[in-house]
């Protein structure tokens, strides 16, 4: 009964053979991609736990109370007082004035690079940004400290050496390519039937980015800005360099401030003894970082859901 | 009868040639657009009726490298809509279009219409919503959305945003309304509520369509145009190019021997 060339053929458990080796090759690939993953998952988790836990020490010293209300951070001092609300304040202001930089700069670079630049602008202007993104943070500090600041104080003779706004400045030039660069491929992905159908209505080349474009891409500009937040939210170096490093609770861009990531590094840089009050918090200051970078990313994630693309 | 034995021309084309860079992929057209007809284009898969069509509002001119050769005369003001001189802006002020793919924009529906509105500079309240509620009228829609005119544009079914489309040509009252395929997306429901739009629209605007659907032509249009390779192999009323075609390729073409 059996096909004279038979032989030939691989039996069924030959076949079975071959399929178990390829089944036991592709176990140890997925577990190999799976311990990977799980490596970054746990280093996470082990990030959160230790901030979790040595802030858990910290607030059995502090209420959270007085965390969230007081309006000093003297940590240090023998009066301590450890008002978080000092450190947000530089925080806020400093991400604040960078935004008003980088979102509009950042989003008119990515209007002109997907809807106006031809093909030789957009090749040079691309690497161009990307290398400005490249440019190490401490770079920018100085660039603050040593020429915004000077060129400042031409204009405004009264602003300090050191300023949230001189810092803040700078943080948005450096964050301006990550702006660019992600919203320039969300409008890109828009369909050109989209933008033909408003040229067809007459409309010109700035009308239908505005009116079509941007609005279509909205979700993925909602995203870039909120990158954009977070890395200035964890910026530290800019800050550490050119704001000045002393608690100050003010709205104010004008004057000197810590914030919560240039107290961290100032503090963990010292000598202070582990488990100290002192000490503990940096972990209070960090998961306070943390959970302010986590409520906008999940502000992103809304707004992406909201807003999706619906070409 | 007479009256309607001689139409006036709205449109013309003449001795066109159209290039997507080298590439020659309109031959020496020359073609009539009657006032207030339909005209339709048929003609096999590539061979040139979206270009041809797309000539008519200078949409090539939105890609490099493209170029026409010849005119399309636009009446009553006898203008060259191919001209360097006339702004492709100017023309598709006059000229609306609708595409195969419904696309509406990412807005409600109230601002889809009034888009063109918006364009041309008016912002008034009351004239807006004056001729968004005709445009939709026009546009066969209107009873279907009046209660939610700021609904977003997208949650409307295929058939609808296509009608939509089509209110919003409307709405700026085109000289010209292109179609390029503009049921091909959709079922036999709505494909059968946007021919009877078609047929109703022209009593108000030129309408020129180009569909693969034969039986569409023949319901329609009073105007056939058969393109093959490019080329303008033969035009005339409808009627006749479909009861009996003077060219051999265009009988083979409507009876199903090619294409
Ligand atoms: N952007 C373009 N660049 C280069 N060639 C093109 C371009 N668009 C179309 N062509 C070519 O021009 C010719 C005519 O294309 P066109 O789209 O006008 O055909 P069509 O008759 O509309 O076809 P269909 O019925 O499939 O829509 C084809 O040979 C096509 O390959
Ligand atoms: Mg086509």
């Amino acid at each position: 009964m059996t096909a004279p060339n038979a032989s030939d053929l691989p039996t069924v458990s030959d076949r079975l053979a071959k399929n178990a080796m390829r089944h036991a090759s592709e176990r140890i690939i997925e577990m190999l991609l799976f311990a990977a993953a799980a490596v970054s998952v746990l280093t996470t988790v082990g990030i959160i736990y230790v901030l979790v836990s040595e802030s858990i020490h910290f607030f059995q010293h502090v209420s959270i109370v007085d965390f969230l209300t007081d309006t000093q951070w003297t940590p240090l001092f023998d009066d301590a007082h450890f008002g978080i609300m000092v450190l947000v304040s530089g925080t806020v202001v400093s991400s604040a004035v960078a935004l008003a930089v980088a979102i509009p700069m950042g989003t008119v670079i990515a209007i002109y690079l997907s809807e106006f630049a031809n093909g030789k602008v957009r090749e040079i202007a691309k690497p161009v940004l990307e290398l400005l993104g490249g440019i190490p943070t401490i770079v920018f500090g100085y660039f603050a400290l040593l020429m915004v600041t000077p060129l400042l104080q031409k204009v405004f003779p009264e602003l300090p050496g050191f300023s949230l706004l001189s810092a803040g400045l700078v943080m948005g030039i450096m964050i301006v390519p990550y702006i660019a660069s992600l919203s320039e491929d969300a409008m890109r992905a828009v369909p050109m039937s989209l933008r033909e159908g408003s040229y067809a209505m007459g409309a010109t080349k700035l009308y239908t980015a505005i009116h079509v474009v941007v609005p279509a891409a909205f979700s993925g500009l909602a995203a870039s800005y909120i990158l954009a937040i977070s890395r200035a939210v964890g910026e530290t170096m800019i800050l550490a360099v050119a704001a000045g490093m002393q608690p100050n609770l003010t709205w104010n861009p004008a004057e000197p401030a810590a914030t919560i990531t240039s107290y961290i590094v100032q503090v963990a840089l010292g000598d202070l003894p582990h488990g100290s009050i002192g000490y503990q918090t940096i972990f209070a200051a960090g998961l306070t970082l943390i959970l302010i970078t986590l409520c906008f990313n999940i502000l992103g994630q809304w707004l992406r859901r909201k807003f999706r693309e619906n070409y | 009868m007479q009256i309607h034995d001689n139409p006036t021309l709205k449109a013309e084309a003449r001795n066109l040639n159209f290039f997507y860079g080298e590439a020659k992929a309109l031959k020496n057209i020359n073609m009539p657009i009657y006032d207030k007809k339909v005209t339709a284009l048929i003609g096999p898969s590539g061979c040139g009726k979206s270009t041809y069509l797309r000539s008519f509002n200078r949409m090539h001119d939105l890609y490099p490298g493209n170029r026409y050769e010849g005119e399309i005369r636009f009446y009553p003001d006898n203008t060259n809509l191919l001209s360097p001189e006339v702004d492709p802006i100017e023309v598709r002020m006059r000229v609306g279009m609708v595409f195969q793919k419904p696309n509406p924009f990412p807005k409600s529906i109230y601002e889809n219409v009034a888009y063109g509105l918006r364009v041309r500079g008016e912002n008034n309240k009351r004239v807006l919503d004056d001729k968004v509620e005709h445009a939709l009228k026009g546009g066969a829609l209107w009873e279907e959305v009046k209660d939610r005119l700021n609904d977003l544009a997208s949650n409307l079914s295929g058939g609808q945003q296509q009608r939509l489309c089509i209110a919003r040509a409307l709405a700026t009252d085109p000289e010209l309304l292109l179609f390029d395929e503009p049921t091909s997306a959709l079922d036999p429901i709505a494909t059968g509520a946007i021919e009877e739009l078609v047929h109703e629209l022209k009593k108000r605007v030129t309408i020129l369509i180009v569909t693969h659907n034969m039986q569409q032509a023949a319901r329609v249009s009073d105007y056939t145009a058969y393109m093959y390779l490019g080329e303008m192999i033969e035009f005339g009323k409808t009627d006749e190019i479909f009861i009996k075609p003077s060219d051999k390729r265009t009988e083979d073409y409507i009876t199903g021997r090619m294409g």
